[in-house]
């Protein structure tokens, strides 16, 4: 009797191993399943595209001729929208989060802010380039500029530097605010002394994050009606004589890397998909490398507040 | 009592210049923050008020019924059709094919990461996977186009040279990382206690997982399956690269049509005269896309709110 129990029970658990075991495999899978695709991906960018990305292909503008084209005046497009839309979301994005976590009393206010950062984070990116085309394009008359460009990736990445803000202000332990205020520091002072430095890291890991999501947007930038054949450059930002800064290339017309490699993609010609790879390749190489220090950030964040 | 400490009496310190200052600043800046927060509610008013404003062009020419029931959308043709019926099929049919890709997929990884993987092992595997989504979406159109397509075209008979399959599972793996990423913190979130009992009554982890902690988890999970199908309607360079920009009522994915998002990619490439019908034209279907994607991110919010309360 007691045996046949044990053989049961033994049966069952042998059973459940196999089970888990099964099932372990199957999630194995799927994963290099999705891996297979992303060493796909960036296999087929190489073998099409990493011969084409020398030196003058970095310093030459587009081309009716695949082989002389070059992403010159896109990739200083890329450097120059990116300036601005850190310059505009991050301190935007870090005092929102900084306003719901430290400040935000809790009634309706807050809720509907909430819900609005929230929802924002889901809008596609192509509505933020409907915003920009007809609030900043024709409602205020600005033109498909590069100040235009980087305002509407900072406000598509403003969500992401909000969440970051949130999560890194709330993992600040609340001992260190308590000290603050109990030796006289008034809000801002907590804020401003011990808050924002002990959240730094995290902070910054969300910005590269919402930039390098913004170095790859193309949608919202076409829909501005950026133009997709730029052969100059925007005025330079430092000059040689008094004030040493120019503020002129903010005015300017502008193409970015991911426009540009659309623009190569929707040519017939096998030369300009060439081009249109190599561009992608380098893509993929900034988002990648700024997420993969962003990921090295999070994980010395995590290091350090255990220690 | 000395002369000295008489200065340090309450009245004094209120009055101290060095305070005083600092009461200004803090004051200043709580309303600088509050205004900072604030700017992320008028951006979502000004895309409303922008998206319906300029619409308003369109739908004082086509009625609301024949825009939404009309079956042809030409509107560039001398004989115009403005019916939003084939950019809003073609935008389903490949939103549900990266969701038949997702669901299956994303279901099965996240409850390996949530109940199989050791910690240690997902601490590497989440951040991998999320390199999956820092992918630039028109590298994968350039992907699904040149590489997939034509590997494709062997294995399926009839499929185009633009379709709505390859872009709808490229589309699929792209969205994974962030069906896994909800639904497995909805899945961790369910209390250990709760697995315990289950373990305890012989189950395997297989069987806790499908019939514990999927269940327990169910809200967060759903929550994350309607926010990618959000994110996958308003996908655009993977479809408008891979998919073709050719308005097509169809009900063979195997055949190439224009999305909404890429129809309005296509218009903006051209010249659009400001006020002009079809200038108007693309904020009336971003109008509808706005919509369905507002409805479902509102519905998810609420969902994940929901696990969030119940433990």
């Amino acid at each position: 009797m007691a045996d046949a129990l044990h053989t049961s029970e033994a049966r069952i658990v042998a059973a459940s191993r196999v089970q888990d075991m099964v099932f372990a495999v199957l999630g194995i899978t799927v994963l290099l399943m999705a891996m297979a695709v992303l060493a796909t991906l960036v296999a087929d960018l190489m073998s099409d595209g990493l011969a084409r990305i020398d030196q003058q292909f970095l310093t030459s503008f587009p081309s009716r001729r695949p082989e002389s084209a070059g992403i010159l005046s896109a990739w200083v497009g890329t450097t120059l929208i990116m300036l601005v839309t850190a310059f505009l979301a991050i301190p935007l994005g870090v005092g929102a989060g900084i306003y719901l976590e430290e400040y935000a009393p809790k009634h309706w206010m807050t809720d509907v802010i909430e819900i609005n950062v929230s929802n924002l984070a889901g809008v596609p990116s192509i509505i933020y380039g409907l915003l920009a085309l007809g609030f900043f394009v024709y409602g205020l008359g600005m033109g498909q500029t590069i100040l235009v460009g980087g305002m509407v990736l900072a406000l598509l990445i403003l969500p992401i530097v909000i969440v970051a803000t949130r999560e890194a202000v709330r993992s600040v332990p609340s001992g260190l605010r308590e000290s603050a205020y109990g030796v006289g520091c008034n809000r801002w002072q907590v804020v401003w002394r011990y808050v924002l430095p002990a959240a730094r890291p995290g902070i910054l890991t969300g910005a590269i994050v919402g930039l390098s999501r913004a170095i790859g947007e193309t949608a919202p930038i076409i829909t501005i009606g950026a133009l997709t054949f730029i052969a100059f450059l925007p005025p330079s930002p430092i000059q040689a004589t008094a004030p040493f800064v120019n503020f002129d290339w903010l005015n300017s017309p502008f193409t970015v890397m991911p426009i540009q490699m659309f623009n190569w993609i929707s040519r017939p010609q096998a030369g300009f998909h060439v081009n249109a790879a190599a561009t992608g390749l380098l893509l993929l190489l900034m988002t990648l490398v700024m997420n993969g220090f962003a990921i090295f950030l999070r994980y010395h964040l995590r290091r350090s507040l255990r220690s | 009592m000395t002369a000295q400490s008489d200065d340090l009496t309450f009245e004094a310190l209120r009055s101290s210049t060095v305070l005083r200052r600092g009461r200004i600043l803090a004051r200043t800046m709580s309303v600088v923050l509050f205004a900072c927060a604030v700017i992320s509610v008028l951006i979502t008013t000004a895309i409303i008020w922008v998206l319906v404003s300029e619409s308003w062009v369109f739908f004082r020419q086509v009625p609301l019924l024949t825009f939404l029931t009309d079956t042809q959308w030409t509107p560039v043709f001398t004989n115009a059709r403005y019916g939003v019926l084939p950019l809003l099929t073609a935008t389903l049919w490949a939103a549900g094919i990266a969701m038949a890709v997702a669901t299956p997929l994303g279901l099965v990884l996240s409850v390996y990461l949530s109940e199989f993987a050791r910690p240690r092992f997902r601490e590497i595997l989440k951040p991998i996977l999320e390199l999956l989504a820092a992918v630039p979406t028109v590298v994968f159109g350039y992907f699904a186009l040149i590489f997939l397509t034509p590997l494709a075209k062997q294995f399926i008979p009839g499929l185009s040279g633009f379709n709505l399959l390859v872009p709808g599972f490229v589309m699929g793996i792209m969205i994974l990382p962030y069906v896994v990423s909800i639904s497995e913190d909805a899945m961790r979130a369910v209390p250990m206690s709760l697995r315990e009992g289950a373990f305890a009554l012989g189950m395997s982890r297989w069987r806790t997982a499908f019939s514990v902690v999927i269940p327990g988890a169910f809200s967060g999970v759903t929550a994350a399956y309607l926010l990618a199908f959000s994110r996958a309607v308003g996908e655009t360079m993977v479809v408008a690269i891979a998919a073709g920009q050719n308005p097509n009522l169809t009900s063979d994915p195997r055949e190439g049509a224009a999305t909404i998002t890429a129809y309005i990619v296509q218009m903006s490439l051209g010249d659009l005269p400001h006020g002009s019908l079809a200038y108007a034209t693309i904020f009336a279907t971003g109008l509808v896309l706005f919509a369905i994607t507002l409805a479902f991110n509102v519905l998810g919010f609420f969902l994940r709110r929901r696990f969030r309360e119940a433990y």
